[in-house]
């Protein structure tokens, strides 16, 4: 086996030093495992959540163990919430602790069980977790070799391992993990010197392993948070403010209390009722009388004259950018609109607590278990070693679950009732009362010179963020800003953040460049990149794609490409439009992606498939409509999310890099969607759609 | 009210008028079947009732009353799984999966119909379910297989 240089770095805390830690770790560590051998990713906070200290934000930890039976069950603070980052972790496990996924419990995102995690969010679960667990998972399988060499006097390097049983090389003796655990009680901070298996050699890591207990989720035996219950439970209703900004006046909650095991609570403006089940808690909650004062709040027709008008800056060209456009011979200024839009997980948020005492137990959908443990103890009071939050496997998240809304109102009613609560969200509350991903108003400034030269580039993004916003090509003058502003609606993280709409701007921007110019968009663009990562990917889109080919009249062809996350990704749109009504159909998308080693090819691909339809919903049709703070369209009849029969011939070219490391594939790919749509659309017929969603009715805009 | 869920006469209680998927969840404990949207918007709650596909959320409990329903858990014969599930698990179509139960469902009662169903056909009789994942390329081609399986 060779080194290789992906050495994960491993941070101990400071101020406590690694040996007092360890010690401390290993009493408790095998108070609860029994013997075994273990390897833990030293940090302060390894062992359990009561000693979690509450600075080691910025660490990472997970441990792996080996019990005198040979299971193997490894923690880790990560949530699954759908991308299937449970079999892709557990097969590079697997790969360097030489037995089957099946051998592997992974337990993940339990405060009390895992080490803590600051959260799956930012597609960091693959970059940061794969290299420390495989060298967590090396250093265990270095202990037992060492162990079984010592007990046959041999040298490890001599001995053969193969399905977590180690074979003498001469005699035909054999010793299982369990043979070696047995009775031992050995931990060891993980080795960062413990030999990995070369990516070219993988054998389980690298391939489609299909998703773990599979089985549980097509037979409904898989209980998400949303399924489970506890015994004297009962269901919780929070009542709602009408619109933003909206103020409690008055209340008379008489004709809910009056129904027979109807609680109502009331503690300030949070009002909410608890009953056995959930359709006589929505009976009471509708016979609740509220009077609202209402404040003035913008609505949709009028919100990017206010996220400019109420923007914190103003732009403020550096670098030059000013006096470079002004002095070329092309320029091209536009603006770009982008709309709200929500994540709508198919699972709405839930959050199930029960009190013991002052000990506080909740289990939720979350992206963030750590952080939802933090919100409750800060609302509570009480330390966060009170405060256990478990997140069963979730139904999806998309970025739109990073915060502890259900589990906190679940807590605050079984704490005023004496009984556990199960608040379920329904698909108006997620629409209404979770967040959303910023609007924004984005403008782009750049100008050519004549020999076919990129001069200048200005970007200024209102509101939606700075997330992707720096261009990945080659201008002599360049500048970017990112200008905050007063939202009007609760807005929050998503899927690829604000690079979706960065990159919308940016590609459509340098497709018309090129067009002004009279250069062909490809090779403008792969004239001014210097990242081979990102040409490469163009490449192989286009090519796949067939960039080239001659068009059927009405047909268009359009590219986006981008960088964000370690991901490298481009697409290729083809569209067909009927200029006479005003139709478009989006016929096909190829797109090429690449995130370094590929762990799970399937799952890699279907994670590129779900980005890019998902893309393809915010891209045509997907728009949050309000008036005056009210959502008007919460629900799936009014908001449109893509569904089978808006799903176009869609291709992905799975570039590999095994000689670098991996990187997320669940936001990247959704980059570039937008753009080659609105591209192709503008090569089909001339029209530039400069605003998302681009064709709310299927039709281009009426000039 | 007595109802038959999967083969079983089993008692619910129908006094706050429960729909059939609160039925089914908060007192039988069938989980599998999953609420999305709570309008027959998106597919997640499907059930079949006497055969046919329906959105168990707006569905009254009480208008099944001597019917046969079969939810997710109903699928299996003798710890088999139903030629749809294995087709499911072969392709290994879903990411959350929290659409699975609805799909598949709804992929049963189109596979009852037109037991080979054409890409084009299974587009137009999925396409009241939502998968949010947006796993719909890699459902079409499991369902296409469970087809070929039956057919
Ligand atoms: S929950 Fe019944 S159709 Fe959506
Ligand atoms: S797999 Fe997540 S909703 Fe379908």
């Amino acid at each position: 086996m060779t080194k290789t240089k992906a050495n994960p770095t491993l941070k101990a805390k400071s101020g406590i030093s690694k040996s007092a830690v360890t010690n401390l770790s290993r009493r408790t560590f095998f108070k609860r495992m029994g013997v075994g051998v273990a390897s833990c990713v030293m940090l302060s906070d390894i062992v359990m959540g009561e000693m979690l200290a509450a600075d080691a934000a910025d660490s990472l930890a997970a441990w792996i163990h080996v019990s005198d039976t040979g299971r193997i069950t490894v923690f880790s603070g990560k949530a699954e919430v759908g991308q299937n980052i449970r079999t892709s972790l557990t097969q590079v496990l697997a790969e360097e602790l030489f037995v089957s996924v099946d051998d592997i419990d992974l337990i993940l995102s339990d405060t009390m069980r895992t080490p803590y995690d600051r959260g799956t969010t930012g597609s960091r679960t693959t970059p940061q977790m794969v290299p420390l667990l495989r060298r967590a998972a090396a250093t265990v399988r270095e202990i037992l070799l060492e162990t079984a060499a010592e007990s046959w006097n041999l040298e490890k390097q001599s001995l053969d391992l193969e399905r977590g049983t180690i074979a003498h090389p001469s005699n035909g003796k054999k010793l299982s993990y369990a043979d070696l655990v047995s009775g031992k009680k050995l931990l060891r901070d993980v080795d960062s010197s413990a030999p990995l298996v070369p990516v070219e050699q993988w054998r389980i890591a690298g391939t489609s392993v299909p998703k773990i207990n599979g089985r549980d989720f097509i037979t409904g035996r898989h209980k998400y948070a949303s399924d489970m219950t506890l015994p004297g439970m009962v269901y919780g209703k929070i009542l709602r403010s009408p619109a933003v900004g909206a103020e409690l006046i008055e209340i008379d909650t008489s004709e809910a209390e009056r129904m027979p095991g109807v609680q109502v609570v009331k503690d300030g403006s949070f009002i909410g009722v608890t009953a056995r089940d959930s359709s006589t808690a929505q009976v009471a909650l509708a016979l609740i009388q509220a009077k609202w004062r209402h404040s003035e709040q913008p609505s949709r027709s009028n919100l990017f004259e206010h996220l400019v008008s109420k923007s914190k800056n103003s732009p403020s060209p550096k670098n030059g950018v000013e006096k470079a456009f002004t002095q070329s011979s092309i320029q091209l200024e536009q603006e770009f609109l982008i709309d709200y839009i929500a994540h709508v997980p198919l699972e709405p948020r839930v959050g199930m607590a029960e009190w013991k005492g002052d000990k506080l137990t909740v289990w939720t959908g979350t992206q963030k278990p750590f952080g939802v443990q933090e919100d409750l103890s800060n609302e509570f009071g009480i330390s966060k070693g009170n405060v256990r939050v478990i997140m069963p496997d979730t139904g999806s998240g998309y970025g739109g679950k990073h915060t502890a809304e259900a589990g906190v109102e679940a807590a605050r009613l079984a704490k005023a009732v004496g009984k556990p609560v199960k608040v379920s969200w329904t698909r108006e509350e997620e629409f209404k009362w979770a967040y959303l991903r910023p609007s924004g108003v984005i403008r782009v400034k750049c100008a050519g010179t004549d020999s076919g030269g990129l001069s200048s580039w200005e970007i200024y993004n209102f509101n939606s963020g700075g997330s992707g916003i720096e261009s990945p090509y080659e201008v002599d003058t360049k500048h970017h800003q990112y200008i905050s502003s007063d939202p009007p609606l609760r807005q929050g993280s998503y899927r690829a953040l604000a690079s979706t709409a960065n990159t919308f701007a940016m590609e459509s921007q340098m497709s018309d460049m090129a067009d002004l110019l009279s250069m062909d968009s490809l090779d403008f663009r792969l004239k001014y990149l210097k990242n081979e990562r990102l040409s490469n990917v163009l490449v192989a889109a286009t090519e796949k794609f067939g960039w080239k080919r001659s068009k059927a009249p009405g047909s268009g062809y359009g590219l986006g490409c981008g960088t964000v996350k370690g991901g490298f990704v481009a697409s290729c749109a083809e569209v067909e439009v009927d200029v006479a009504t005003g139709e478009v159909s989006i016929t096909r998308i190829v797109t090429a992606f690449e995130c370094g080693a590929i762990i799970n090819p399937r799952h890699l691909e279907s994670q590129i498939t779900g980005c890019v339809l998902q893309g393809l919903g915010g891209a045509l049709f997907e728009a949050i409509e309000f008036e005056q703070g009210v959502v008007t369209n919460a629900s799936l009849s009014s908001y449109r999310v893509p569904r089978f029969k808006d799903v176009p011939v869609i291709e992905t070219v799975l570039v590999n890099r095994p000689d670098l490391p991996s990187a997320g594939s669940g936001e990247t790919p959704i980059i570039g969607v937008a753009p080659a749509i609105r591209n192709a659309i503008a090569d089909a017929c001339g029209v530039k759609i400069n605003r998302l969603p681009m064709l709310p009715d299927g039709r281009l805009p009426r000039v | 009210m007595k109802i038959n869920v999967n083969g079983k006469e089993l008692t619910i209680d129908v006094t706050a008028n429960p729909s059939l998927l609160e039925a089914l969840r908060e007192q039988l404990d069938l989980t599998g079947t999953k609420y999305g949207c709570g309008e027959g918007a998106c597919g997640a709650c499907k059930v079949l009732v006497n055969g046919t596909p329906l959105p168990a959320c707006i569905t009254p409990a009480v208008t099944v009353q001597g019917k046969k329903v079969i939810t997710i858990e109903g699928l299996e014969t003798n710890g088999e799984l139903h030629p749809v599930q294995q087709a499911f698990l072969e392709v290994d179509a879903f990411q959350c999966a929290y659409c699975a139960p609805g799909m598949i469902i709804n992929a049963v009662a189109l596979l009852e119909k037109n037991s080979n169903p054409t890409k084009q056909e299974i587009v137009d009789a999925m396409n009241g379910n939502i998968c949010r994942c947006c796993t719909y390329p890699q459902i079409v081609e499991a369902i296409y297989q469970a087809g070929k399986q039956l057919a």
